[in-house]
């Protein structure tokens, strides 16, 4: 097995992540794109634990796992408040922010 | 080897069709299914670099917790269960056009930097108790830092989603 | 001992720990914070003296092990050359005494040159690029003095200033800043590299401007800070590009020692020295207070007096002559010190010391007269420096504090009598009601005009003997030998009509009489502990040959002047019975013809009301040469000056054609600065600047769409251009 087969994978599950926090309208779904960002972090992760030989590696992946945890704990109550206050959970209408 | 690469390709092709899916699918609840295919996929490439303890650990805290979460979240939020329309927003193209540029990017520096570089055959096997070990002994600070941090995330959760 | 000397640091330590412990705590203690400033300044007092006879002791048994013998050898063989022929030279030139003479000048300059390299301590601060800076202390006999000299004074103006100062607004305040100040100053004076040297010269930049704007409510005041800080950010400039020239070419290092040693070692360009030279001068003339960056000085004295007394004796106006000092390896070879006759640091030294005398004559203000008084002196240890005579210059820094301290501690007191610094108008035969103060400023005054044998008479006699026999060929430097004397004699007559002013003669105040007092023993215990070390200091370097047993005889020389590698081979001036005769002789001339014009109301009085030319100079002086003029004009010329107002000016300026010369060019200058350059490019720049960040603001608004995910989508993007960037061009 080439050590780039798992980071090629794991490249192409970062953009499939990034398109997905771009375009996706519903909250729900960017948390999900976001996931798939955080695996794509953890291939990488646990594939150079295996090449180097060092347990590191799979101890970073496992605490990635937990703050990803937390992450979307925090996130689906963010977006369950923001359903609550606009009855919508559409990302685009958020524009408070706009200059 | 032949048998791994088999496997590798095979699962690696679910994940990225699945990955796919989710992000282009017109379903919100079938998006949260997909996911659920490429974190078990990730879980079998853990496996696949003989990585069983964190394999295990991504089926239970992914599939078991976060996906059940998810569909907690499109429940509560009263997301309509079958097809709609406008999931996606006017930003798809720019969204295609960063992605597409990003994994162009990455795939040429990671061949820059790894070529074919092999990855050993028989590799260091870690045990769970070598995992456990190094948990507790190295990344103890660490450890606990995050363990506080679940703990803030949580009463957060909670502050945060409390109706009052 | 030897643990005091590696483990310095904690003197400077001691006071900013106190400050901090002042800042917070100081309002609740019962003595408002000053109890805590005074403890840290004893404590300090006593480590200094510690670390000095530590360090007596290490000159006396030199520490024969490690590298220091073979640098000793070294050293002393090629000093003993350099000084040889010096000596030949000088013995030559005095009295053409033989080769006998030559040799055993010789040998005895060998034995002096056995290097006691100076302590040094090295912590690493951080590492960038593979230059490591550090911090670190030194210690050698100018530090060790140093440290005294600062300690002493801090010490007493402390205890001075919980009288003076005593129920002001900003009391705890002012203790903090007082401990912040002698801190930065304890740092400056034992910094190892010149990067800590500027954090700390710009440290005590920062205590004066505080200080000085102690009661900033009072517009005078605060503009008098902003005017020290202003005017010593021009030399901080120059301190910089020095400091950085010397650090590039010093092949890459902060360190003095080695930055000397490889100036006196030849191993740096002679341009790059003389650049670098030219760039301290600079900053020497703004902190210490040379022509014709001197200005903010005499406006200084809007601080509270201990202040005064602080930055002009101890602390601020000096970091500029011990900068000197110790990169003199640097100096000395930059400016040619040894071989030329005339050099800029010498000129502008000679130059300084005879305008600052000749303002100190007019001033009404007699915190105003000292100030001048401070500018002549420190012209005189920078001249001192000009011509090498290195440890003369020092020896007047040491002595010129304690007499320096004295009086301004002196013409405080008289003034918290009579609540005003007014000479002519308020004062006048305080030595009735104040005979304490009366008896001090008396010693300060006579060491200061230079009268034996109190302490100003031997260190500036040193000055004269070698601005007369330094120098190439042993001729001396005679421009700057006159200037030399002409001071002398200015300073003991401004000092006699100070003294009259303030003392002698009818009482002119307005406070009445039976109110006058002595100042309470807070104050009088400082000014006579500085009056009784203001009489004995000169006894710290007696010249040799002389009547006194050479153990006595030029202790300060021994001690204090470095002999590692890192200090220039410097030859010595001898005691000059005729200098010191015609020195004495003119410092009597001024003091016979100030007690004429003043005591016994002989000689032209009135002049100044009657010639025409006498009242123009008076005028001249009294607007001290319209040196501010010239610089608000510079600054402010174009808007509010007409011809007329321009052809006046001229008219006063043409009675000194240097000044005149470099005020019209400066003027025109300004004016062009003004019309072109900051009308047409600086404005034009700003304008031109303000409408495009307008109009790009317009465009870029257009960006805020205050959509996060349009954020993420640029976000990532970037992200991959920089990647790409990292990967393709750098990597």
């Amino acid at each position: 097995m080439l050590l780039n087969q798992f980071l090629v994978l794991s490249a192409v599950l970062f953009c499939t992540g990034v398109y997905g926090v771009i375009a996706r309208r519903n909250g729900v779904l960017v948390l999900m794109s976001v996931e798939l960002i955080l695996n794509a972090v953890n291939i990488n992760f646990v594939a150079f634990a295996y090449w180097h030989g060092d347990v590191s590696g799979q101890v970073f992946a496992l605490f990635v796992i937990t703050v990803a945890a937390a992450e979307v704990g925090i996130g689906l109550a963010i977006v369950l408040l923001i359903y609550r206050n606009r009855s919508s959970i559409d990302l685009g209408q958020m524009e408070q922010l706009r200059g | 080897m032949v048998a791994q690469n088999i496997a590798f390709g095979v699962i690696a092709a679910a994940m990225v069709v699945a990955a796919f899916r989710v992000v282009t699918t017109k379903n919100v609840v079938r998006a949260a299914l997909y996911l659920v295919v490429v974190l078990a996929g990730v879980g079998a490439q853990f496996i696949l670099l003989a990585s069983e303890f964190v394999a295990v650990v991504q089926v239970l805290v992914y599939i078991g917790a976060i996906v059940v979460l998810f569909l907690f979240g499109i429940m509560l939020t009263r997301a309509p269960i079958g097809k709609t329309v406008n999931l996606d927003n006017d930003l798809r193209r720019s969204g295609l056009l960063v992605s597409l540029m990003l994994v162009g990017g990455l795939v040429y520096v990671l061949w820059d930097a790894f070529e074919d570089t092999e990855l050993p055959e028989d590799g260091t096997l870690f045990r769970t108790s070598e995992v456990g070990d190094s948990i507790f002994s190295t990344y103890l600070v660490p450890f606990e830092i995050i363990s506080v941090l679940l703990l803030a995330a949580l009463i957060g959760a909670i502050v945060v989603a409390r109706r009052d | 001992m030897t643990t005091m000397l590696e483990n310095v640091w904690v003197i400077p330590a001691i006071p900013f720990a106190t400050f901090w412990g002042i800042l917070f705590f100081g309002k609740r203690l019962p003595h408002k914070g000053a109890e805590l400033g005074i403890g840290a300044l004893s404590l300090c007092f006593a480590l200094s003296l510690v670390t000095g006879a530590a360090w007596i002791d290490r000159v006396d048994n030199p520490p024969v092990s490690d590298h220091t013998t073979e640098q000793a050898t070294e050293h002393a063989t090629g000093g003993s050359e350099i000084d040889g022929t010096e000596h030949a030279q000088v013995a030559g030139g005095d009295s053409g005494t033989g080769i006998g003479v030559l040799g055993a000048a010789a040998i005895e300059e060998a034995e002096e040159h056995i290097a006691v390299d100076a302590v040094v301590q090295q912590w690493t601060w951080w590492q960038n690029g593979g230059i490591e800076f550090t911090v670190g202390t030194m210690v050698d006999g100018l530090t060790a003095m140093m440290l005294l000299v600062v300690t002493v004074v801090s010490l007493l103006v402390h205890i001075y200033s919980t009288d003076y100062v005593g129920g002001d607004r900003r009391y705890t305040h002012f203790f903090a800043f007082l401990s912040l100040f002698s801190a930065s100053m304890l740092m400056l004076v034992m910094a190892e590299n010149t990067l800590q040297m500027i954090v700390g010269w710009e440290l005590v930049g920062l205590c004066s401007f505080v200080l000085i704007g102690h009661w900033w409510e009072e517009k005078p005041n605060s503009d008098a800070a902003l005017k020290a800080f202003l005017t010593n950010r021009v030399g901080d400039i120059g301190m910089l590009i020095g400091v950085i020239t010397l650090f590039f070419a010093a092949n890459q290092t902060w360190s003095i020692v080695e930055i000397n040693s490889m100036a006196n070692a030849g191993q740096i360009s002679h341009t790059a020295l003389l650049v670098a030279s030219l760039c301290l001068t600079a900053a020497v003339m703004s902190k210490s207070g040379q022509f014709f960056l001197h200005t903010w000085l005499p406006d200084a004295m809007a601080g509270p007096t201990p202040v005064s007394a602080l930055i002009h004796a101890a602390t601020m106006v000096v970091a500029g002559v011990f900068m000197v000092a110790r990169l003199y390896g640097v100096f000395w070879d930059g400016f040619s010190i040894g071989t030329s006759n005339i050099n800029v640091l010498a000129v502008v030294g000679g130059f300084t010391t005879i305008v600052g005398g000749v303002l100190a004559f007019v001033q009404a203000d007699i915190k105003k007269v000292l100030a001048y008084s401070t500018i002549s002196q420190l012209g005189y240890m920078v001249m001192a420096l000009g011509v090498g005579a290195w440890t003369a210059g020092l020896f007047h820094l040491f002595t010129h504090a304690f007499f320096k301290a004295c009086l301004f501690l002196g013409s405080g007191s008289v003034s918290h009598a009579v609540h005003s610094f007014d000479m002519v108008k308020d004062m006048g035969g305080m030595r009735k009601w104040m005979p304490h103060t009366f008896r001090t400023f008396m010693i300060g005054s006579i060491a200061l005009a230079g009268i034996p044998p109190l302490a100003g008479f031997w260190s500036k006699d040193e000055i004269l003997a070698g601005a007369s026999q330094l120098g190439g060929g042993g001729d001396g430097y005679p421009v700057v030998l006159v200037m030399g004397f002409i001071t002398a004699g200015l300073t003991a007559a401004y000092m006699t009509r100070c003294v009259y002013l303030t003392f002698f003669g009818e009482y002119r105040g307005h406070t009445p009489v039976e109110k006058l007092h002595e100042s309470g023993p807070r104050i009088t215990l400082p000014l006579w502990i500085l009056a009784g070390l203001a009489i004995v200091a000169g006894l710290a370097n007696l010249p040799g040959d002389s009547i006194v047993p050479d153990g006595w005889a030029l202790r300060f020389e021994h001690f204090v002047e470095p002999t590692g590698a890192y200090f220039p081979a410097i030859s010595h001036p001898h005691f000059s019975g005729l200098t010191a005769l015609v020195s004495i002789a003119v410092a009597g001339l001024g003091v016979a013809i100030g007690y004429a014009f003043y005591f016994r109301q002989l000689g032209p009085h009135g002049l100044t009301q009657r010639s025409t030319v006498a009242k123009a100079g008076y005028t001249f002086l009294e607007n001290r040469y319209y040196l501010d003029h010239l610089y608000t004009g510079v600054i402010a010329g174009g808007t509010k000056g007409p011809i007329a107002r321009a052809a006046y000016w001229t008219n006063q300026n043409i009675i000194d054609g240097i000044v005149n010369g470099v005020g019209i060019s400066a003027r025109r200058i300004g004016l062009w600065v003004y019309d072109k350059i900051d009308q047409g490019i600086v404005d034009g720049t700003v304008n031109g600047l303000g409408l495009g960040a307008g109009a790009g603001g317009e465009v870029l608004r257009e960006t805020q769409t205050g959509r996060v995910q349009q954020y993420a989508s640029v976000l990532f993007g970037s992200t991959l251009v920089l990647a790409l960037v990292i990967a393709l061009v750098i990597v």
